[in-house]
């Protein structure tokens, strides 16, 4: 064993990238239980790439077998149906953890220097999640399948002068139909790929910048601890928890966020009596109908997906540390999460007079945190120093305006 | 590969300039010839030839009483065929729709008692239902008048028209005018 060993390790620095990166990697020992969930977005990752890569063999992407086939998985494939809700329900729970893993990230400031790299590329990771999802969603070939295809594609009509050719470009089609379905079974199960490359790099820069920790101060040596095995096993016992909670839609409640409408299989001819986005888009949709200008609120709908990656240059507050240190910055992220659960409500409404007014006023409050963080912050930092900050902090503030932040332990 | 005294030769002026214009000139020529390898597969997630074929179909409109809509399927879109009463073609007649997108009645129909539009309602393309004075989006609540006008937002145009012709007082022929 350890000649083998010995041998890879002269053609391949396995031992060594096993002890730097899994075993001795340094990890700061005060991280909480929100720092669990890049590792659960791992996971339900390789979840995905796994239950998809059962359920493709079984599947057909041709518009007039795809429905039966859904069925067939369901009815007589051994345990497809334990595979498909696992894949079904593994969608939901990716956004559900990658959504939690955002929050922690902005409620504890980690996007801020040296991690703005990690926080992009997670952004990249996050249109993939959104693209690769979105095409998913298409193959069981239901009504809303087919209708939610429908209406997110014919958004590309409005850009200028081309809208319409890139509409029937993307569809392969005047309307969505087999070209359609065929070609986002393809991409769908590209996008996967591309999205484990993203994580490669998102790891990367993990280790190299180190993970943040809840005081958002860079911890000396002796405050980190190795991964293994103390981190190992708080990434476990979390994992429990998570597959409690996973298990408990997979086996007592799949069809919990499966729309009803969506066993019915897709007729191009007649579109149900509304049509809902499932529930991780809903915020989006919602800012999409509150816009009263189609192409307005198709920009607005992807500028509000997007424009995270701008918080590293909106937020230019000095303080180190998280909401936890920051007053104005703590009510922001709670009225932005509040804001975010009240358009995902509205989302799901019929566009009621009363529910378009309550979805506007949300959808303004939204991109007002983003445009107010500028100044909030900088007016946070000044009353702050002025009330007087332990000169431990001043002693860093100093220390990172002389060196750029990380750059000096 | 070079002497120390081709390298003094390969710092000359005219040297550089002939080394910048064979590097633009190679880039030139290989982005002329990545956008003409990509051409292939960017056209080919263009409709195929068995879908743009079914770019007109003939439609026996003798069996549509009036007051009635048939939808009819072209190019993979829902198409109405409305069979108007004298009373909603005279009321249409007399309006020009909503300041949305005013146009006059006579410039959407061929004959006044047939009213062909395309069936996707122009907000973001849900199938509208017939209701008594015109048609009613169930998406986001757009509403058309009988002559397919936009009345109330979100949608921003009226429903569209298509090319067409009558082949004969009871035959229609979709997609070519
Ligand atoms: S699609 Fe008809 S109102 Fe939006």
């Amino acid at each position: 064993m350890s000649k083998v060993k010995k041998w890879v390790d002269q053609r391949f620095p396995l031992s060594s990238f096993i002890k730097h990166d899994l075993v001795e990697y340094p990890t700061p020992r005060n991280l909480s239980y929100w720092w669990n969930f890049g590792f659960l977005a791992g996971f339900v990752l390789i979840l995905q790439l796994l239950t998809g890569i059962f359920l493709a063999m079984h599947y057909k992407p041709d518009a007039l077998l795809a429905f039966d086939s859904v069925d067939h998985i369901m009815r007589e494939v051994n345990y497809g149906w334990l595979i498909r809700y696992m894949h079904a329900v593994g969608a939901s729970a990716f956004f559900a953890v990658i959504y939690i893993h955002m929050a922690r990230t902005l409620y504890y400031g980690s996007y801020r220097a040296p991690r703005e790299l990690m926080w992009w590329s997670g952004q990249a990771l996050l249109l993939a999640l959104m693209a690769t999802a979105f095409m998913g969603y298409l193959l069981p070939w239901g009504q809303m399948s087919f209708w939610g295809a429908q209406v997110i594609t014919g958004l590309f009509g409005t850009a200028p002068f081309f809208g319409d050719e890139i509409v029937i470009w993307l569809r392969g089609d005047f309307a969505v139909g087999d070209a359609t379905l065929t070609r986002f079974f393809a991409l769908h199960y590209l996008l996967p790929f591309l999205i484990v490359s993203i994580v490669v790099i998102h790891l990367i820069a993990l280790h190299h910048v180190k993970s943040s920790n809840p005081s958002g101060i860079n911890l000396s040596a002796k405050n980190n601890i190795p991964f293994h095995p103390y981190f190992t096993a708080k990434d476990l016992f979390g994992l429990g928890i998570f597959l409690i909670i996973y298990s408990y839609f997979v086996f007592f409640n799949p069809e919990f966020l499966i729309l009803a409408e969506n066993n019915i299989p897709a007729n191009p001819l007649q579109t149900p009596s509304q049509i809902v986005p499932e529930w991780y888009f809903l915020p989006f949709y919602a800012i999409l109908r509150s816009v009263p200008d189609l192409l307005g609120g198709v920009l607005a709908m992807g500028l509000s997906v997007m424009i995270f990656a701008t918080l590293p240059f909106l937020d230019r507050s000095k303080i180190p540390g998280g909401a936890k240190y920051r007053p104005i910055y703590r009510v922001m992220f709670y009225i932005f999460v509040l804001d975010v659960i009240v358009l995902t409500y509205v989302g799901a409404q019929m566009p009621t007079e009363f529910w378009t007014l309550v979805g506007r006023i949300a959808t303004l409050i939204y991109f007002l945190t983003f445009a107010l963080l500028p100044f909030l912050s900088k007016y946070e930092e000044k009353k702050l120093r002025q009330k007087g900050l332990p000169e431990e902090i001043e002693e860093l503030i100093r220390c990172e305006e002389q060196y750029g932040r990380g750059g000096k332990k | 590969m070079s002497t120390s005294e081709s390298d003094n030769e390969a710092d000359l002026p005219e040297a550089k300039d002939r080394r910048h214009f064979l590097e633009k000139a190679t880039c030139a020529v290989a982005g002329v010839g990545i956008v003409a390898a990509a051409w292939p597969f960017v056209s080919s997630m263009n409709p195929a030839s068995n879908v743009l074929s079914k770019s007109t179909v003939e439609i026996d409109i003798g069996s549509i009483k009036t007051g009635e809509v048939k939808t009819v399927e072209w190019q993979s879109k829902p198409v109405f065929i409305f069979h108007r009463t004298p009373t909603q073609i005279s009321a249409m007649q007399d309006s020009t729709g909503s300041e949305i997108d005013p146009q006059a009645d006579d410039d959407r129909v061929l004959k006044p008692e047939w009213l062909v539009v395309i069936g996707l309602c122009t907000h973001l393309g849900c199938v509208p239902s017939k209701k008594q004075e015109g048609w009613f989006c169930p998406c986001h609540g757009s509403r058309y008048d009988n002559s397919g006008r936009i009345l109330r937002s979100p949608a921003p145009k009226n429903l569209h028209l298509l090319p067409y012709q009558f082949l004969s007082a009871d035959k229609l022929l979709l997609g070519k005018a």
